[in-house]
């Protein structure tokens, strides 16, 4: 068939029945549910909630459903429906020191205040499978002991310990602590802010993230970053609604936070300090914490006063850039009909190539003549 | 050949339009500006829509924001009306907007089109809606946003016409075919958007008001009615468009931007004209292309519509 | 050695030369706590030749980057005068502003080729960038100046598509100076304009600045730390240590009888070398 792609309307709507039907796969086999989901597959929902910004995983879940298990598409879905939300007001600043821990390291520290807490980590599993998850129905629930002694609820963050002793850099809001920047209502402009930096990267593609961080690590950027700490649980998230005047709880989210601590700076005026590097993910997402922080700290350079030399230390390449939504958009689009501009490429292919053609006879004929090999022989 | 379609009814789940109205007076002030300072790129803060990016979200959401009941909506993909992102976006503004939807150029109060200005002159009151991947003409030659804007700023547009200088000296022509740099009102070097270079003596001194969304690059721009707008060239080498050897296989057109079609897989092709309305006009009035009587022209005029 | 000079000398005494093309008063440059160059005050005429001599990080990078409007000093004024438009401080202007003048009054010869030039347009497109900066939009025209210019620095014309990675170094630099006199600047900056090159090769690239600054009544400001291309190419010689100007006076005296004691041992160095 050569009829160009032009699809009516029927052609359309007839690819969403051919979606809904292989989404669903074999009917013989029990359709998963959105609780399934969200209970059996939480990193996948965690990672739907952090590119899809929006902390929600009953809507992560369906749209993991929805798009088959595509994480990209699924944080699509999540980015559609958010932007038509109405925006009843903002929290305060989430209090992670006050969170309520599953999981903390230090990498930085033997033992700390509130000790070093394993919690559920994929870290010390090695890899093998185990074939039983495979069968199904019918094994027994996991066998988890509570520990004798409740934890510590003195958890300090290792960089505020740090910061009591003055080794690491103070980080304060900026004068009159304005509002921060929204990338979802205003355009980016570059140089962007450190509140720009870190809404783009807590909304930016995991794997982008994670290959930047390792360009970093292997020597694509300056700095040798320690994870400071990297804790895992559910802090309160708190409003206060005008009318009230006062802060309401209003439920508690899982969080991941990552704070890597990196090689000091100074000058002959400013002593010599850490920097830090921030990470902070929806649910549990480690890797995406880890990555963002490393990237966080690439990104300072300019406020520190170091070169911009590759692209983990540039933000107008790291911003533009790690989006999944946009480029998964842009890089698809390639898809759609170009024939209009590739007619023209042909038009003027096509004419270069007669005119060269045309000029080399034209220069064999002159060749061919006696004439010119006279010159030929000078 | 009936080609408009009467208001569908509304999908009351969403605002008029699918955008809220705060963001719409929002997309509006970016435009009045654009409109204000013709050629200028005014960043918006470009929402996140239901379509993808790269696949018309700029237009889409310029298009909401100076759509109103009683407007008629055209949209085109590649100059044709029964493309598949041109039907699924017509779909989606007949559904969130309940408007009238039409094929007919004539008729429609604005055109939203992706590569193509349609073939028959715009009239005053019409709103041509452009779909752009890249606004910034300049970002080719220079990568950094920092950079290209002062470029703008201080009308620094020499670059542009060292790559000019450069296809020349190395194909005796420019080999520019489409997003033809163009320089409008004597001030701001501007993309045009993809449309073949064909379309670039259109887009000056055009009755119709001229609007260019960037969803993903944020960014609006816009050409008021009636104003200049040259294509970069040179004195000796000045701007040309693209001419075929052969008319329109199925109407017989020999001014309009043509697609090609290959017809087996011995190497046979035709040329039919990109714009279908026009095309379909041009054959009502009784025109009559080389091979419209053909199987492949039966095809193409016939079988491929919905 | 000196007649050149003479000759250029004379046109500093032509109908533009009633008055200095460049005045700098004061200039000082820090880098955070540390000196780049400290008050240095000196004015160019039409047509001379002006060399800044010193060691590595005697300031004197420092100071052409300033004067060529690269860098903004800490303090001081840079006044240039163009005909009888009369700028009192470049700095003072706006940066586009500050710009068109740096393209169309003068001109920067920088050490590395690369730094003056576009590695990926052809030698012929580097040279016309400058000339449709100034408008020509006339590409018959801006090639027959692309050749003259690549004949007049020696470069064979039938290399005008090729692009500078295809050039050896000095072809490179001497693509660099067509690039920069086609716009017919009045002054130019050269920072160690033979740097990097072999001996031979410096000895045909002076021989050519020699003879183009000669012809077109160029001034020129040119950092070296090359005593021996200070004399071939400079009227007059300021010599610079530690951010500062520690002697200055024409060429021929400066090296024949240095007065201070650093240039003594500049100068001696050369001698013993």
């Amino acid at each position: 068939m050569y009829v160009a792609v032009k699809g009516g309307e029927a052609a359309i709507l007839a690819t969403h029945d051919l979606v809904a039907e292989t989404r669903r796969g074999d009917p013989a086999v029990p359709e998963i549910g959105t609780e399934q989901i969200r209970e059996q597959l939480g990193l996948a929902v965690a990672r739907v909630m952090n590119e899809g910004s929006l902390a929600d995983s009953d809507l992560a879940a369906l749209a993991l459903k929805q798009a088959q298990g595509d994480a990209i598409e699924a944080a699509f879905l999540m980015r559609a429906y958010r932007t038509t939300l109405p925006r009843l007001g903002s929290s305060l600043p989430v209090d992670t020191s006050a969170m309520t821990v599953r999981r903390r390291v230090s990498a930085t520290y033997k033992d700390l205040p509130g000790g070093q807490i394993l919690g559920p980590t994929y870290d010390y599993t090695h890899r093998l499978f185990e074939f039983d998850l495979a069968g199904g129905e019918g094994r027994a629930p996991a066998n988890v002991t509570p520990a004798e002694q409740p934890l510590d609820p003195r958890m300090p963050r290792v960089p505020d310990l740090l910061g009591d002793e003055g080794l690491m850099e103070p980080e304060t809001p900026p004068n009159g602590d304005p509002k921060p920047f929204d990338l979802t209502r205003d355009p980016v402009e570059f140089p962007a802010e450190r509140d720009v930096r870190l809404q783009a990267l807590a909304r930016g593609d995991e794997g982008f993230l994670l290959g930047l961080a390792y360009s970093v690590q292997r020597g694509f950027g300056g700095n040798h970053p320690f994870a400071g700490e990297i804790r895992l649980g559910e802090v309160a998230v708190e409003i206060v609604p005008e009318e009230l005047g006062f802060a309401v709880d209003v439920g508690d989210l899982t969080l991941t936070e990552c704070q890597m601590v990196n090689q000091f700076k100074g000058s002959k005026d400013v002593a010599p300090q850490f920097t830090r590097g921030y990470g902070l993910a929806f649910g549990h997402a480690e890797r995406k914490a880890m990555a963002m922080s490393i990237v966080d700290r690439a990104l300072k350079g300019r406020e520190l006063g170091e070169a911009a030399t590759y692209p983990a230390q540039q933000d107008e390449f790291v911003l533009y850039h790690s989006d999944n939504v946009e480029a998964a958009g842009f890089v698809e689009h390639l898809k759609l009909p170009h024939y209009v501009d590739f007619q023209g490429e042909l038009e003027l292919l096509r004419r270069l190539r007669k005119e060269l053609e045309a000029r080399i006879r034209r220069e064999q004929d002159e060749a061919s003549r006696p004439t010119a090999n006279a010159k030929a022989g000078d | 050949m009936q080609k408009s379609v009467g208001p569908p009814k509304r999908d009351e789940a969403y605002n008029f339009a699918y955008l809220d109205e705060q963001t719409k007076r929002m997309v509006r002030r970016a435009l009045l500006k654009a409109v204000a300072v013709p050629g200028y790129q005014v960043p918006f803060g470009s929402r996140e829509m239901p379509l993808a990016r790269g696949w018309g979200t700029g237009g889409i959401q310029v298009t909401a924001s100076v759509i109103g009941p009683d407007d008629t909506l055209k949209v085109i993909d590649q100059g044709a009306d029964d493309t598949t992102n041109a039907v699924s976006i017509r779909r989606f503004f007949a559904r969130v907007a309940g408007v009238a939807t039409t094929e007919a150029t004539g008729e429609a109060s604005i055109i939203q089109t992706r590569h193509r200005i349609p073939e028959a002159p715009l009239r005053a009151g019409q709103i041509l809606v452009y779909q752009v991947p890249q606004p910034e003409p300049l970002r080719k030659l220079e990568p950094k946003e920092a950079e290209t804007r002062k470029m703008h700023a201080w009308g620094d547009y020499g670059l542009m016409h060292v790559r000019l200088y450069e296809d020349i000296a190395r194909f005796g022509r420019v080999a520019t075919t489409y997003s033809y740099p163009v320089l409008v009102n004597g001030r701001y070097v501007m993309s045009p958007s993809p449309i073949p270079k064909f379309d670039n003596p259109k887009l000056g001194m055009c009755a119709a008001l001229q609007l260019f969304g960037a969803g993903r690059e944020k960014r609006i721009y816009a050409i008021p009615p009636w104003t200049e707008v040259k294509s970069l060239d040179f004195d000796d080498h000045p701007f040309e468009v693209q001419t075929w050897d052969e008319p329109c296989a199925l109407c017989g057109a020999a001014d309009s931007y043509l697609d090609e079609v290959i017809t087996d897989d011995k190497g046979s092709r035709m040329f039919v004209c990109s714009d279908s309305h026009y095309c379909e006009e041009r054959r009502a009035a009784g025109h009559v292309g080389r091979l419209l009587g053909s199987e492949t022209g039966q095809k193409l005029t016939g079988g491929a519509k919905e | 050695m000196s007649a050149p000079l003479d000759s250029a000398a004379k046109v500093a005494t032509g109908a533009d030369g009633d008055a200095p093309l460049l005045t700098a008063t004061g200039v000082t440059r820090f880098y955070g706590e540390r000196i780049g160059c400290e008050d240095v005050s000196f004015d160019l005429w039409p047509g001379e030749v002006l060399g800044i001599v010193g060691e590595s990080g005697s300031g004197k990078s420092t100071l052409l980057r300033c004067l060529a409007g690269l860098d903004r000093p800490t303090s001081g004024r840079i006044g240039f005068r163009d005909g009888s438009r009369v700028t009192p401080d470049i700095f003072a202007l706006d940066e586009q502003r500050r710009r068109a003048l740096m393209r169309t009054a003068w001109g920067i010869v920088h050490q590395n080729p690369r730094d003056g030039l576009r590695m990926g347009v052809s030698a012929g497109g580097n040279i016309g960038e400058r000339l449709i900066d100034r408008g020509d939009r006339h590409y018959g025209n801006i090639r027959v100046a692309a050749v003259d210019w690549l004949q007049r620095v020696e470069i064979d014309p039938a290399r005008i598509d090729d692009r500078p990675t295809q050039f050896s170094g000095g072809m490179q630099q001497r693509l660099q100076i067509a690039r920069v006199l086609v716009s017919e600047p009045k002054l130019v900056y050269m920072d160690e304009p033979t740097g990097g090159l072999d001996v031979s090769v410096q000895a045909r690239l002076l021989d050519l600045l020699r003879a183009l600054v000669r012809d077109l009544g160029l001034a020129a400001i040119i950092v070296t730390h090359d005593l021996a291309v200070a004399r071939l190419l400079t009227d007059r010689l300021m010599v610079m240590r530690r951010g500062r100007v520690v002697e200055e006076g024409l060429t021929d005296q400066v090296l024949d009888d240095p007065q201070h004691p650093y240039t003594q041992l500049l100068t001696a160095s050369v001698l013993a070398a």
